[in-house]
C-alpha cells in the first residue's frame, strides 16, 4: 500500500516505505503462485512432447515439442463428445437464465409471500446429493427411452444449476432503483416488457457471472453423463476417462486431450476473472 | 380472478377502502384485486419452482419407495417389498460405513487444508508487490481445468511411481538412489485429498481475497495511526470482518466436496478403501445393480447431509442477510 491517506487535520501521511520484509513476501507469494501452477505447466509441456520423452525418469523438460499428442487425440474422434458437451452446456445455461431470471424478480422486486422459504428451498436443493436422485432418474429415462439422449442432459443440468442462478440473479435485482421500476408501471409496461428494458440492463453484469457458472459447472459435470449417456450423448469429461488404455504410453495423449477439453473453460474463465468469483460465490461477494 | 370474487373471506390484508357505504362489495373488490396481485407475483416464480420440484423432489421421492423396495435388476422376477431389510444390510456393511467415515474425512481434510491455504495466500495477495495480477491469474489456473481432467493429470502426469513428475523430479535432484514412492497405493486417501486441494485452493482464495478487498481501509489506517500493530489489525479487524466470508467459502467448498465423483473414480476407482458415499452408491447401483440397496444408501446420505443443511443453511442465510441490508 503506497497510497497517500489525509487524516482530519489535514495532516499528510505516507504509508512506511517497502522493507525488506515486504520484499521478501513478494517472493513469497510468486513462489506459491508457481506452484499452484506447476501441474497445470507440466501438462502443457507434456501435451507437446513424444510419448517416448513424456514417459522418462527424470523428466526431460527439454525434449524437442512436437504435435504428436493433439493429432492421436483429435485422430480418436472426440468431435461428437466436445460438441455434445458445447450443446449440453450453452443449451442449459440459456434455460436456466430464462427460469432464473423472472423468479430473482418474483423474490426480490414484487416479492411472494414467504419468499424466504422460497430461497431457502432453492438454496436447500443444492444441499440434496445428486446420487441420491439418480437412480429413478435413470429408470424413468429408461422406461422414456431418454437414455443416451442429449436432452436429458441439458434438463438436469438446468436444475443443477437453476438454483445458483436464482440466488445469484436476486441479489443483483436488489440493486434495481425503484424508482426506475415505478417509472415503468405509469408507463403500463407489463412483465415482459419491465423486466426486458428497465431491469435486464442494470442486472447485465449478475447475468452474465450466472452464465459464466453454470456453463463451467455443466461442462465440467461427469457423475450424470457417465451414468445417463452412451455411445450418442456421450461428453467430453467421459470421453475423457475412456481415453486412458492400459497398454503402451499415453501420457503426450492424455495431456492434450485433458487440455483441449480444459480449454473452454479455461478461457472463459481468464477472460471473466471477477465474475468467476461472484458467480462462485452465488452473488455474495463481489 | 373471476373465481376470487366468489369467495371474499381472505386473509388477505384489506385497504382502508372497505369502510365505505357498501363494505361488502368493496372487501370483495379489494381481495380480488390483491388476490390478482398475489397471482401476478408468483407468476414469475412458477416456471421455475416447478420446474426444481419435478426434477429435485420428486426423483428423491422415488429413492424413498425403491428403498424399501426388494429390486436387484438382475432378478427381475424377484421385485418386492423389502421393509427396513436394505436399511438395515446398508448399516451393516462394512463398505458401506466405511464409505460414510471416508466422506467425512475427505470432505474436512479437502475444505480445511485449502480453506486455510486460501487464507494464507489470499493475505499474500492483498499486499502490493510486482506481478500480483499476474500470479493471481496462475493460482487461479488449477481451478480451471476440468475436474476428470485434473484428476487423470495428477493420477498419471504426477503420481506415476515410474515416470510421474514427483518422482522424476525426486531422482533428478537426489540421483539414481532417490526414493521412488508409489504416491497412490501408499496414501490412496491424501493422493485424493491433495489433487482436491490443488483445484479449490483457488475457490477459497478467490472469495476470501474479495472479502479482504472490501476491508473498509479507513478504518484500518486510523487503528494504525493509534498504534496498532499488524496482529492487532489482523486480529482484531479483519478476521472478524473476514468471518462470514470463511464460513461461506467453507460452506460452498463443502456442498461440492462432499459429492466429489470425479476425483475418487480417475484416481482409485474407488479402490484401495477410498471409495466415499457418492462413489459407493454409483457401484452399487451401476455395478451391483442393486437398486435397492443403493436407494438406502441414498436416503441415509441425505439424512446426514439434512442434518448438517439445517445448522449450515441457517448460517449462510444470516450471511446474506446482512449482505442485502
Amino acid at each position: 500500500m503506497s497510497k497517500q491517506l489525509t487524516t482530519s487535520s489535514g495532516q499528510v501521511i505516507n504509508q512506511p516505505k517497502k522493507s525488506p520484509v515486504d520484499t521478501l513476501l513478494g517472493i513469497v507469494a510468486w513462489l506459491v503462485g508457481l506452484g499452484f501452477f506447476l501441474p497445470f505447466a507440466w501438462m502443457v509441456l507434456t501435451s507437446f512432447h513424444r510419448e517416448s520423452d513424456a514417459a522418462t525418469n527424470p523428466p526431460s523438460p527439454f525434449a524437442p515439442l512436437v504435435l504428436d499428442g493433439y493429432r492421436s487425440f483429435f485422430n480418436s474422434g472426440p468431435w461428437p463428445s466436445l460438441l455434445n458437451s458445447l450443446t449440453a452446456s450453452v443449451l442449459s445455461t440459456i434455460l436456466v437464465l430464462i427460469l432464473a431470471f423472472p423468479a430473482a424478480y418474483a423474490l426480490s422486486i414484487r416479492p411472494v409471500q414467504k419468499w424466504t422459504d422460497v430461497l431457502f428451498f432453492f438454496l436447500s436443493t443444492k444441499f440434496l446429493p445428486v446420487v441420491a436422485g439418480l437412480l429413478p432418474i435413470y429408470l424413468f429415462a429408461q422406461k422414456v427411452h431418454l437414455l443416451d439422449n442429449i436432452w436429458l442432459l441439458i434438463i438436469l443440468y438446468t436444475s443443477m444449476n437453476l438454483p445458483i442462478a436464482v440466488w445469484m440473479l436476486r441479489s443483483f435485482l436488489a440493486e434495481v432503483p425503484v424508482e426506475m421500476l415505478e417509472a415503468a408501471q405509469v408507463d403500463g409496461a407489463g412483465l415482459v416488457r419491465t423486466l426486458r428494458e428497465v431491469v435486464a440492463p442494470v442486472v447485465m453484469p449478475g447475468l452474465a457471472s450466472a452464465a459464466l457458472i453454470c456453463f463451467i459447472f455443466s461442462w465440467n459435470e461427469l457423475l450424470f453423463a457417465r451414468v445417463l449417456t452412451g455411445t450418442v450423448a456421450q461428453t467430453a469429461p467421459v470421453f475423457l476417462t475412456g481415453f486412458v488404455t492400459s497398454q503402451g504410453l499415453f501420457l503426450a495423449k492424455v495431456c492434450a486431450a485433458s487440455l483441449v477439453v480444459s480449454l473452454p473453460v479455461l478461457v472463459a474463465g481468464f477472460a471473466a476473472q471477477d465474475k468467476l468469483v461472484q458467480g462462485l460465490s452465488m452473488g455474495a461477494v463481489r | 380472478m373471476s373465481t376470487a370474487t366468489n369467495t371474499p373471506a381472505s386473509n388477505v390484508p384489506h385497504g382502508s377502502s372497505s369502510h365505505s357505504n357498501t363494505p361488502h362489495t368493496n372487501t370483495e373488490v379489494a381481495s380480488a384485486i390483491s388476490r390478482a396481485g398475489a397471482w401476478s407475483r408468483r407468476m414469475p416464480l412458477l416456471p421455475a419452482l416447478i420446474f426444481t420440484i419435478v426434477l429435485t423432489q420428486l426423483p428423491f421421492l422415488a429413492t424413498i419407495v425403491i428403498s424399501f423396495m426388494k429390486w436387484n435388476a438382475y432378478y427381475p422376477d424377484e421385485i418386492g417389498f423389502a421393509g427396513l431389510n436394505n436399511f438395515a444390510k446398508v448399516l451393516t456393511d462394512v463398505n458401506a460405513r466405511q464409505a460414510i467415515w471416508v466422506t467425512v474425512l475427505l470432505t474436512a481434510a479437502s475444505v480445511i487444508i485449502s480453506l486455510v491455504l486460501g487464507l494464507i495466500i489470499a493475505l499474500l495477495l492483498d499486499r502490493t508487490f510486482p506481478g500480483r495480477g499476474i500470479v493471481r491469474t496462475l493460482m487461479i489456473t488449477p481451478f480451471l481445468v476440468v475436474p476428470v481432467a485434473a484428476a487423470l493429470l495428477w493420477k498419471h502426469a504426477l503420481y506415476n511411481p515410474e515416470y510421474g513428475l514427483f518422482n522424476g523430479l525426486l531422482r533428478a535432484v537426489f540421483g539414481a538412489n532417490a526414493p521412488q514412492p508409489d504416491w497412490i497405493s501408499q496414501n490412496p486417501l491424501w493422493a485424493i485429498i491433495i489433487a482436491i486441494v490443488w483445484q479449490w485452493t483457488p475457490f477459497m482464495m478467490l472469495i476470501l481475497l474479495a472479502g479482504l478487498q472490501s476491508r473498509p481501509m479507513d478504518v484500518v489506517e486510523a487503528a494504525r495511526i493509534d498504534g496498532a500493530s499488524n496482529w492487532q489489525i489482523f486480529t482484531h479487524m479483519t478476521l472478524p470482518h473476514l468471518r462470514q466470508f470463511i464460513e461461506l467459502a467453507a460452506l460452498l467448498g463443502t456442498i461440492y466436496i462432499v459429492q466429489n465423483f470425479d476425483h475418487v473414480f480417475t484416481i482409485t476407482s474407488g479402490g484401495l478403501g477410498t471409495a466415499n458415499l457418492p462413489y459407493f452408491i454409483y457401484q452399487t447401483f451401476y455395478t451391483a445393480h442393486d437398486y435397492g440397496r443403493a436407494s438406502a444408501a441414498g436416503v441415509i446420505v441425505v439424512i446426514i447431509t439434512l442434518i448438517v443443511a439445517t445448522a449450515a443453511l441457517r448460517t449462510v442465510f444470516s450471511i446474506f442477510q446482512e449482505e442485502s441490508r
